[in-house]
C-alpha cells in the first residue's frame, strides 16, 4: 500500500471521487438516465419510459447492432491474424528493419481515422478494386485501423516470451512450424485474446472512418447513434448508446473469461 | 553411438570472438565437462552443438555427421538448460511426449516411452501435474526425462544444477551419474562453472577461459598435474608461486624448494628458467618440515571442519587449508608452513601473480 496514514487514505479517496466521478462516471450515468427519459427539461429527467429500448432492439436498430457485431468480429479476427503474423515475422528482423515496420503499422493510429476512411474510399472506388458501396469496405477500414493495436500488443508479448522455450522445443526435434503451433502460440494465447478484445472494442466504437464509407445497407450502430442525435432524438440515441455499451462489455467479458482460463494453464 | 567433434570452431558476435578455434572430441559414451568462468565460451560451444549459434568458421560433427549448417531440430540431440524451460501449458507427461510427437513416433508407442523416461528420473508419480506445481529439483528431473525420451545419442547439459540449492545439487549429481551408468551409449556434454560438478561427473574435463580451450584431461590429470596456471587456480584453487628453476628444485624468493620425486630435474625445464610452482591449499601443513615457508598470518577463516589461513610469505599471499585447529591462530602471528615435494607441480608457463 502506497499511502499508510488513515487521513492520507481518506484524502486519496476524496481526490479519486472528485476526479473520477465527474470525468468518467457522470457522463455514463447521464446517458443511462437519458435513455429512460420521456422528457428532460429540469435538472432531472422525467416521464420514465422503456420505449426507447423497445425501439432500439428491433427493426433497423437491431440490424445496426448486428452489423456492428459482425463488422467488429470479422475485423478484429482479421486484425489478429494479420497483426500476429506481422509481429512474428518482425521479431526475426534486424533492429532497424523492425523499427521501420513498427512505424508502418502504427501509421493508422497516428493518422486521423477520417483520413484513413477517405484514403480507403479513394483507393477502392475504382475497378478492379471496386469495393465502394459494399459492406467489405467498412470491414476493410476497421481492419486497417485495429491491426495496429493487434500488432503492437502481440509484438510486446513476443519480446517477453523466453526464447528458452522454443529452443528447448527445437532441440527436441520440433520443426519451426510445430514449435509455433504447439509452443509459441499457446504461450501467447493470453496476449492474443487481450489484443482481440481491444480490437473488438475499438471497432465497435469506430465512427469517423465509418462515416466516410458506410453503404445504406450496412449501417453500424455508432453511425445510427450519430444520425439519431443529429436529428434531435437524444433519448433514443442514448438508448442505442447503452445497447452498444452493453453488447461490447458482454463480448469483452466473455473474452476475458477465455483469457483467465488460458493464463491459468 | 555418437560422439561430438569440434574442428577449429570459432564463433563471433559483432566482431567479438566468443569462441576461438576450439578443437575437441567427445568420444561416444563419454562424459565431457566444459569447465570455465562465465564468459569463457563454454556455453557458446554447447550452443554451437545444439545449433543455436552458427560458427563463423570450423565444423561441428555429431556421430561423424557434419551438422554445422543443420537446423537444431534435425540434429538428434537432447538438451537440458539451467532454467528447465518446461512448457508451462502442458502437463508433465505432455512435456515428455513433446519430442516423441515432434519426431512422429507412432501414437501407440508414446505412453510407454513417456512412462519409461519418467520412471528413469523418478518422476513417474507426477505425470499429471503441471510444471508450476513442481519444485525446482522435480522440474529439472522432468526436463531430463523430456530430453531422454527421444533417446538422443548426445545429451547437452547447460549448467543444469546451478538453479538448485546445494543439497539438491549433490543429490542430482549422483542421479546424473546413475543415469549415465544406465545409458552408457549416450555422450554427455556438461557445461558448468563448478569444479566439484566437473570433477565428480566427468570422464574428461575441458577447461575454458577467454574463448579458448586451456586444458583438457581426466579429472585426476587436471587436479594432480595441471598444465596451465589457469587450470591450477580454477580447478582446486591452487597457490601459484613464481620460481626460478635450479639444478635441483626451484628457487622461490631466495629459498630452494624441492619439487617432484627426489633428485629429478623437474619436468626437463632448463635451469635458470622462470616457472610457476603450484601447490594445493590442503596439501600445506603447519610446522617445520621439507620446503618450509615462514610468514605472517593476514587472515583466518573458520570453515567448520577446516581452517583457511592466508599467510604472507615474502610478499606473496599463500592459502592453506588445515584440519580444524584446537587453538585458532591470531592475525599477525608468525607461522611456518611446509609441503611434501611430491605434492607440488612446476608449470613452465610465464609467471603471473595469482
Amino acid at each position: 500500500m502506497l499511502v499508510h496514514s488513515k487521513a492520507g487514505r481518506w484524502a486519496a479517496w476524496a481526490l479519486f471521487a472528485v476526479l473520477f466521478l465527474p470525468l468518467f462516471a457522470l457522463p455514463l450515468v447521464v446517458v443511462v438516465a437519458a435513455s429512460f427519459a420521456g422528457h428532460w427539461s429540469g435538472a432531472f429527467p422525467s416521464d420514465p419510459t422503456t420505449g426507447h429500448y423497445a425501439a432500439a432492439v428491433r427493426g433497423e436498430s437491431l440490424q445496426a447492432l448486428t452489423t456492428s457485431l459482425v463488422t467488429a468480429v470479422v475485423a478484429s479476427l482479421l486484425a489478429l491474424v494479420l497483426g500476429t503474423w506481422a509481429a512474428l515475422a518482425a521479431a526475426r528482423l534486424g533492429r532497424r528493419t523492425k523499427r521501420s515496420l513498427d512505424a508502418l503499422f502504427m501509421l493508422p493510429v497516428a493518422v486521423p481515422s477520417v483520413v484513413i476512411g477517405l484514403a480507403v474510399l479513394v483507393a477502392f472506388s475504382r475497378p478492379p478494386l471496386l469495393l465502394n458501396g459494399t459492406s467489405s469496405i467498412v470491414v476493410l477500414a476497421h481492419t486497417v485501423l485495429v491491426t495496429a493495436f493487434a500488432y503492437q500488443s502481440v509484438s510486446a508479448a513476443i519480446v517477453r516470451l523466453d526464447p528458452a522455450y522454443e529452443q528447448a522445443a527445437a532441440s527436441l526435434g520440433a520443426s519451426p512450424g510445430y514449435v509455433l503451433w504447439r509452443v509459441r502460440l499457446p504461450l501467447l494465447l493470453p496476449s492474443l485474446t487481450a489484443a482481440g478484445g481491444l480490437c473488438f472494442a475499438l471497432s465497435m466504437g469506430e465512427l469517423s472512418a465509418t462515416m466516410m464509407l458506410y453503404p445504406p445497407d450496412w449501417v453500424p450502430l455508432p453511425v445510427r447513434i450519430f444520425t439519431a442525435t443529429d436529428r434531435g432524438s437524444l433519448f433514443s440515441g442514448s438508448a442505442l448508446a447503452v445497447v452498444l455499451m452493453a453488447a461490447t462489455l458482454l463480448v469483452l467479458l466473455a473474452v476475458s473469461r477465455i483469457r483467465t482460463r488460458a493464463s491459468y494453464r | 553411438m555418437s560422439g561430438i567433434r569440434f574442428e577449429s570452431v570459432s564463433v563471433a558476435y559483432g566482431g567479438h570472438t566468443v569462441l576461438d578455434s576450439l578443437d575437441l572430441t567427445v568420444e561416444p559414451g563419454e562424459v565431457m565437462a566444459l569447465l570455465g568462468p562465465s564468459g569463457s565460451g563454454k556455453t557458446t560451444a554447447l550452443r554451437a552443438v545444439a545449433g543455436f549459434v552458427t560458427p563463423a568458421s570450423g565444423r561441428v560433427l555429431i556421430g561423424g555427421r557434419d551438422v554445422t549448417h543443420l537446423p537444431p531440430h534435425k540434429r538428434g540431440i537432447g538438451m537440458v538448460v539451467q532454467q528447465y524451460a518446461l512448457f508451462p501449458h502442458m502437463r508433465v507427461k505432455e512435456n515428455v511426449a513433446f519430442g516423441l510427437r515432434a519426431h512422429r513416433t507412432p501414437r501407440s508407442g508414446i505412453p510407454g516411452r513417456v512412462a519409461e523416461a519418467l520412471e528413469m528420473t523418478g518422476m513417474g508419480a507426477y505425470a499429471e501435474r503441471y510444471p508450476r506445481e513442481l519444485s525446482g529439483g522435480q522440474q529439472q528431473r522432468v526436463a531430463i526425462a523430456r530430453a531422454l525420451a527421444i533417446r538422443p545419442g548426445v545429451l547437452l547439459l547447460d549448467e543444469p544444477l546451478s538453479a538448485l540449492d546445494a543439497q539438491l545439487r549433490s543429490g542430482m549429481l549422483a542421479e546424473l551419474a546413475r543415469l549415465h551408468r544406465e545409458l552408457p551409449d549416450v555422450s554427455l556434454l556438461y557445461v558448468t562453472h563448478d569444479q566439484v560438478e566437473a570433477l565428480t561427473l566427468a570422464d574428461r574435463i575441458a577447461v575454458m577461459d577467454r574463448a579458448r580451450l586451456q586444458d583438457c584431461g581426466t579429472p585426476q590429470e587436471l587436479y594432480r598435474t595441471p598444465r596451465t596456471e589457469f587450470t591450477a587456480s580454477f580447478v582446486g584453487n591452487a597457490n601459484l608461486l613464481p620460481v626460478t628453476v635450479a639444478e635441483r628444485g626451484a628457487v622461490f624468493e631466495g629459498r630452494t624448494l624441492t619439487v617432484g620425486p627426489a633428485g629429478q630435474a623437474p619436468y626437463g625445464i632448463a635451469p635458470g628458467a622462470t616457472a610457476t610452482l603450484c601447490v594445493r591449499p590442503h596439501l600445506l601443513a603447519l610446522g617445520e618440515g621439507p620446503n618450509a615457508l615462514r610468514g605472517r598470518i593476514t587472515e583466518v577463516q573458520w570453515r567448520g571442519s577446516t581452517h583457511r589461513l592466508y599467510v604472507e610469505v615474502a610478499g606473496h599471499r599463500i592459502k592453506a587449508d588445515l584440519p580444524e585447529l584446537r587453538e585458532t591462530p591470531a592475525l599477525g602471528d608468525e607461522v611456518t608452513l611446509h609441503f611434501e615435494p611430491r605434492d607440488a607441480v612446476l608449470l613452465t608457463a610465464g609467471v603471473s601473480h595469482g
